[in-house]
């Protein structure tokens, strides 16, 4: 793999691929040695132009599990605030001899840019850009789904016939998107709840179900189901009344939680705002995935980078 | 000078000699080689009338890294044109008299093509207060065209007034319609493709709102107004609607609007981003039969240069805009001409005497006939190539053809009765400054 | 291409019977024993000499297997590989007696990768190597306790060791 910067864009055999090295990847997490000498001496560099602790981190467990050096490059302070662009970032970057840039950008498509560029040779992952992807948390998502539905027998699986109900904020959501694209590749199907002001233009051309209401969407008993933060912008910006209506419309309270069936398991991307969408006793309950989300994140992260940083390199003429 | 142009094909197809003598064409017919400066062999060429674009950015003053009045009327040469009307949003905006003499005289001084600079309609393009509209009109840029372009004129009551204002002085706004809060960080066109990229969607009736808007405001106050860059269906059928009700309105459509589509955008490839944005392709065809039925009176190319860096980047971070004015007539003759929707004579219409007659440019109302004024270009339209940052002239490379194939290749463009261009090239900037000066001199 | 076979089913067979009296010989028996193989076909030839052993001793031992993939020192030049699953025994390999089981044995980076791997699983008394096939060549100062045939070849020819568990026949051919 050359550089993971969409979900749209894989294949099943290629997802499937990653979720299992995902899983001789979390095997490691349970010794007593949790450190693999894979990429010793590469050089991993956490290039974030916006701020995400809990993601930064999470690549950098990853990148360290891997024994690669690992290089936090954060925007703010840095001369990207004053100016510096994209490409003598990237130019500098590759002066440094970097092996894989993982890149978080609120430029939509910057990950993109930056691996057809040929500013740097390095291998490139998103981890997330602007409202358009975000591919390492669907692969974590649907890894987590994974393992609750097929336990140690997940590998080689996908995820067929599973139901998932994606609620919230979809139009300003990478993570609805990666996860559709990367979801449907898998054989689930997913329906988007959300407020219509919050549903993107021309969805209907994508492969989901579009609903605006969360006690209709309880009632179908999806098999997962995945609450997106609420941004406080938003209500700024008119998308919807105040926290209160949105709570009371669209979060997952401890009334539509206990309206789930059984098996249904609650997933968050996190931060959560507790409360918001998403109540406390929702996002505690056994039910909920969102510290095995954590888990599982650094080991779908071990397997991007391993599978972009080794391998032959294609060298550029 | 004198120059024999031999077996040129008119745009309505006869094939003639024409001498050009003292600026303009003296003699057509079966001509005889007498002793000239200039012989041109136009066998098998398209003779067109000096192209008029309506639309180019000069950036000079202020941004003469991206274009000078030298290298855009250098580029515009080489594309066939021999006038252009340059856009007010320079640094410092031509907004005062002083700015806009200062352009059109670095026209007249070079000599590639007359430089006639558009007036800002507000201050500062601020979309507050008039500009100095008056001043603009009786200075001697004699301007006739003032527009906010790059930004719309948002404000209903300043855009009335500026219809009724500019009445007095004979000229005309042109808007560029785009409502600017639905529109707000907008990069791309709205569609299932710029929510599955994440971009901000800039929705087609975000122009066609203002259209129909200022095209209620000018029948009211029976002004004229011209609409710049019109991209979408919606506006195509705005406007046709409204000129079978009389309103005196002419729009434009830029040569990208009748080839490309949204679709490009899907790499983030930055050369693809405009305002307004690349279209559906439905709407490439709506726009291709407004043309064809003189809905849209011009192809004017909103030539926008911009240097390097500032496409360099991730695509929000991107600037607008595409030079144009070296590829638009194999653009016009690929989307227009080689699809059988316009003959050459519509061509000349489009790209030529229609554009003068809404700056008021005078010279181009009756091409090719004797006593009229020696502004045309010689056109290969059998030629072919895959267009690449060697075919332009100008100082930026933000064009979006680069490595695609286009058709056709100026030849030759002669302006005020001497060569710009001459076998495919141009002619050097001291020789064209001596015409020029020799030219005032008469 | 020419191919010639040089073990066939029974060969195999005998060679792994063979190999598994050796280790319980050496071993003086299966107490502590772990016999780890090395993915793909050494899993394969771990679970028979497993059997082998069991119809001999009724003592219990572990058996599993141990991936290298993530421990190679050319991950570099190669097509990137997919990792196969590492199975350690639930009693674990420290104070244990490990047997790392291959197909063929050749320069030795292979098992140069499996005992880094095996020191972050825990540390064993001993560790000892069976392969079925020696073809020399080696690059590392490594050499087998067990084997099933030595079998010198020239450095271009290759080895096809087929398996009934992953190739639905039993068979050792040389292609050159």
């Amino acid at each position: 793999m050359r550089h993971l910067v969409s979900t749209r864009e894989l294949t099943r055999d290629e997802a499937i691929g990653i979720l299992d090295v995902a899983e001789d990847m979390a095997g490691v997490a349970h010794r007593e040695m949790k450190k693999l000498p894979t990429l010793r001496g590469k050089t991993v560099v956490n290039l974030f132009f916006e701020d995400s602790t809990r993601t930064r981190m999470s690549f950098e467990a990853a990148a360290k599990r891997l024994s690669a050096d690992v290089i936090n490059f954060s925007a703010k302070g840095s001369s990207v605030s004053k100016g510096e662009s994209l490409k003598d970032t990237a130019q500098t970057l590759a002066a440094m001899g970097a092996d894989g840039v993982v890149i978080r950008h609120s430029a939509s498509g910057a990950p993109q840019t930056l691996a057809r560029s040929g500013w740097i040779d390095a291998g490139v992952v998103s981890a997330g850009d602007g409202t358009h992807e975000h591919p390492t948390q669907a692969l974590l998502d649907a890894f987590t789904m994974r393992r609750r539905v097929h336990g140690a027998a997940a590998r080689g699986k996908g995820l067929d016939g599973l139901t998932v109900t994606i609620v919230g904020d979809i139009l300003h959501s990478r993570v609805a998107r990666s996860n559709l694209w990367l979801l449907t590749t898998l054989g689930a199907s997913v329906r988007f709840v959300a407020p219509a002001s919050l549903v993107p233009i021309g969805v209907e051309s994508w492969p989901v179900e579009i609903g605006y209401d969360l006690d209709a969407a309880i009632e179908d008993g999806p098999d997962v189901v995945m609450m997106l933060r609420v941004q406080a912008e938003r209500m700024h910006a008119a998308f919807f009344p105040n926290a209160r209506e949105y709570a009371r419309e669209w979060g997952l309270d401890d009334e539509r939680a206990a309206r789930l069936p059984a098996g249904t398991i609650v997933m968050h991307p996190g931060p959560m705002n507790r409360g918001l969408e998403i109540s406390a006793a929702a996002a505690d309950s056994p039910r909920s995935t969102v510290l095995e989300q954590v888990t599982n994140g650094v080991a779908v992260r071990m397997a991007v980078l391993y599978l972009v940083l080794s391998g032959e390199r294609e060298v550029r003429s | 000078m004198t120059i024999l142009v031999k077996a040129a094909t008119l745009p309505d197809g006869t094939r003639t000699d024409m001498l050009v003598r003292d600026g303009v064409i003296a003699e057509l017919g079966s001509l005889l080689s007498s002793p000239v400066e200039h012989v041109i062999d136009a066998d098998g060429l398209q003779a067109l009338p000096g192209l008029v674009d309506l639309h180019t950015h000069l950036r000079e003053p202020g941004s003469e890294q991206s274009e000078t009045v030298l290298t855009g009327t250098r580029a515009a040469a080489i594309g066939g044109f021999t006038a252009v009307f340059a856009m007010a949003n320079t640094h410092p905006v031509a907004d005062t008299a002083g700015v806009v003499e200062q352009v059109h005289s670095l026209g007249v001084e070079h000599g590639y093509a007359t430089v006639r600079p558009i007036g800002a309609v507000t201050v500062g393009l601020e979309g507050r207060q008039l500009a100095e509209i008056g001043a603009m009109a009786r200075s001697r840029a004699g301007v006739t065209v003032f527009s906010d372009d790059g930004k719309c004129v948002s404000d209903a009551l300043l855009m009335r007034r500026a219809l009724e204002y500019v009445k007095g002085f004979g000229g005309v706004i042109a808007q560029h319609a785009q409502e600017p809060r639905l529109t707000e960080n907008a990069t791309m066109n709205e569609s299932a493709l710029s929510s599955e990229l994440g971009l901000v969607g800039w929705p087609a009736m975000a122009e066609e709102a203002i259209i129909a808007r200022d095209l209620l405001l000018a029948q009211h106050v029976g002004a004229r107004i011209h609409i710049c860059h019109v991209s979408t269906a919606g506006s195509v059928e705005l406007i046709r609607w409204f000129k079978t009700r009389g309103v005196q309105v002419t729009a434009e459509v830029t040569p990208h609007h009748l080839l490309l589509t949204d679709q490009l955008v899907s790499g983030y490839d930055t050369r693809y981003k405009v305002n307004p944005p690349l279209r559906s392709d439905d709407d490439v065809q709506a726009l291709r039969s407004g043309v064809a039925d003189g809905t849209i009176d011009i192809v004017a190319t909103d030539h926008a240069p911009h240097p390097a860096e500032a496409k360099e980047c991730a695509w929000d971070e991107a600037a607008f805009g595409m030079v144009g004015l070296e590829s638009a007539l194999p653009v016009v003759q690929s989307s227009l001409v080689d699809t059988g929707l316009l003959d050459w004579s519509d061509v000349a219409r489009v790209l030529s005497s229609a554009p003068a007659r809404i700056g008021r440019l005078s010279g181009y109302d009756s091409p090719f006939s004797p006593g009229s004024a020696a502004e045309f270009t010689l056109y290969d339209p059998k030629a072919s190539r895959v267009f690449d940052a060697s075919d332009l002239r100008g100082k930026s490379v933000n064009t979006p053809y680069l490595g695609r194939n286009l058709p056709g290749r100026v030849v030759a463009t002669v302006h005020q009765g001497y060569p710009t261009v001459l076998d495919g090239e141009l002619v050097d900037v001291e020789r064209v400054a001596a015409s020029a000066a020799a030219t005032r001199g008469r | 291409m020419a191919a010639r076979t040089v073990l066939q089913h029974a060969d195999i067979t005998r060679a792994l019977t063979r190999i598994a009296h050796e280790i319980l010989e050496s071993n003086r028996g299966a107490a502590d024993l772990v016999i780890l193989g090395i993915p793909t076909r050494g899993v394969a030839l771990a679970r028979r000499i497993a059997q082998n052993i069991s119809s001999i001793e009724a003592v219990p031992f572990g058996v599993g297997s141990i991936d290298v993939t993530l421990y190679r020192d050319d991950l570099a030049s190669q097509p990137t590989r997919v990792p196969a699953p590492t199975d350690i025994p639930a009693e674990g390999i420290d104070g244990k007696t490990v047997v790392l089981v291959d197909d063929v044995l050749f320069s030795g980076r292979t098992v140069r990768a499996a005992l880094d791997a095996l020191s972050d699983h825990g540390r064993p008394r001993a560790v000892r190597l069976a392969a079925l096939v020696d073809r020399g060549h080696r690059e590392l100062p490594i050499r087998a306790d067990f084997i099933g045939k030595n079998l010198p070849t020239s450095k271009s020819e290759r080895i096809m060791v087929r398996l009934e568990e992953t190739d639905g026949i039993d068979e050792v051919v040389i292609e050159s």
